[in-house]
């Protein structure tokens, strides 16, 4: 089953609604650890995000790289450069075609990492959201070697990243704002993690 | 002539830093960007663009941050920027004063960008035929930022390789961030070693600093 521009638009909005759904939960969890606003920065910039998707891009790589320049510039903080470089990424990974199946979700997903990680230059087990990130790609690859479709493919990516996200807890944070705590850093979930949990979990209920 | 950004979280930040280091260097176009662009703590991506646009002359860019994210944000900026922008890991203030000399003087884009980081040149050999001088540093603070600014932009056009020695320690005369590192206090008296072809002119130009208590 492969995905339409209309469809990646659909599943944009609903990581828009997610995301402000958790935006105090964001903010809380930012607040142990850093500055408080990753939730309120998130919410504005898919806030925004969802405004510009009235008029949707022809292709599901436009309707990608739409939500990467609306990201960088309107998230802000480490969030906008790090969400804008995954979907510019993935958007150039998929390229023009009219519609995306799994095996393409999963290339566009190792795309975003590898974005993610050559902007940010954090790796796994530094706390960060490569660790929530990075296992949801290989599940996805995984499932998409073995012939799984979209909604098989982001479904593993979101289970994975769950867990990864809740491997951030008693890690100690050595980049962002975060890792000026030293060992207090430990013993709270990475809102970057839980972010991106959450962004591909909203991925994953709409794909079919 | 090379232009520099100041990126910062805050604004206030920026056009601090960008005041300090323009009085050390009046003709190079340095251009604070801070905030979130609505009056907060935060950097902002369109704006980081256009403060590089702005700082260019067509020679190039050196992109200073504070913070994390602003470096994030500085790179992608780069990225984008249509002409030669460099981004550097350099502290803020002395590195944003080092790198204003540097453009003042007519560097190009890797030496400003070297003087920010403090990557300093070896300080060269001086042969027997050097020019020496002892100088008494006659203002009260020694060789601080502005004083050290005055030093190197005046040596900076010269053909000559200019060393400062102070307490057993040497450093290239023409780099802010070296003669700031010698920590040479008021009332010091320091030696100035200068060879090359305007070796005389160097030493000279201390001197006449020197004499004018470097303006303070």
């Amino acid at each position: 089953m492969a995905c339409t521009a209309e469809a990646v638009a659909e599943a944009v909005r609903a990581v828009a609604a997610v995301v402000v759904e958790h935006r105090e939960e964001l903010i809380r969890l930012d607040r142990e650890i850093g500055d408080g606003d990753h939730g309120e920065n998130l919410a504005r910039g898919f806030t925004a995000l969802v405004s510009k998707l009235d008029e949707v891009p022809s292709s599901p790589g436009g309707v990608l790289r739409l939500a990467a320049t609306t990201l960088i510039s309107t998230v802000g903080g480490a969030a906008g450069p790090l969400f804008g470089t995954a979907f510019l990424r993935a958007a150039t990974s998929v390229g023009d075609v009219a519609s995306v199946d799994g095996a393409a979700v999963a290339a566009a997903l190792r795309a975003a990492l590898d974005g993610v990680v050559a902007r940010g230059k954090a790796s796994l087990g530094d706390k960060t959201m490569v660790d929530a990130l990075t296992p949801a790609v290989a599940a996805a690859e995984s499932v998409a070697a073995g012939g799984g479709g979209v909604a098989e493919v982001l479904g593993a990516a979101a289970d994975a990243a769950e867990m990864g996200a809740d491997s951030t807890v008693p890690m100690v944070a050595r980049k962002g704002r975060a890792s000026y705590l030293g060992e207090r850093s430990a013993g709270h979930l990475d809102p970057g993690a839980r972010s991106t949990a959450l962004v591909l979990r909203a991925l994953a209920g709409r794909a079919r | 002539m090379i232009g520099l950004v100041v990126v910062s979280h805050s604004r206030r930040l920026a056009e601090g830093v960008a005041e300090v280091a323009g009085q050390m260097a009046p003709s190079v176009r340095i251009v604070p960007s801070g905030g979130d662009g609505s009056g907060g703590l935060g950097t902002d991506y369109v704006a980081v663009g256009e403060a590089i646009t702005r700082a260019d002359s067509g020679s190039g860019v050196v992109v200073l941050f504070d913070l994390g994210s602003a470096k994030m944000v500085a790179d992608m900026a780069a990225e984008e920027a249509e002409g030669s922008v460099v981004v550097v890991d350099a502290p803020l203030v002395e590195g944003a004063v080092a790198a204003a000399v540097r453009a003042q003087g007519g560097a190009g884009l890797a030496e400003v960008a070297a003087a920010a980081t403090g990557v300093v040149s070896p300080v060269s050999v001086v042969d027997g035929d050097a020019v020496r001088a002892e100088v008494e540093l006659t203002n009260s603070a020694g060789l601080h930022a502005r004083p050290a600014a005055l030093v190197a932009r005046a040596l900076d056009p010269l053909d000559a390789s200019v060393v400062v020695r102070f307490g057993g320690e040497s450093a290239d005369a023409k780099s802010v961030l070296a003669l700031m590192g010698l920590g040479a206090p008021g009332g010091a008296r320091v030696e100035v070693v200068a060879s090359g072809a305007d070796a005389a002119e160097a030493v000279r130009r201390v001197e006449e600093l020197a004499a004018r208590r470097f303006g303070d």
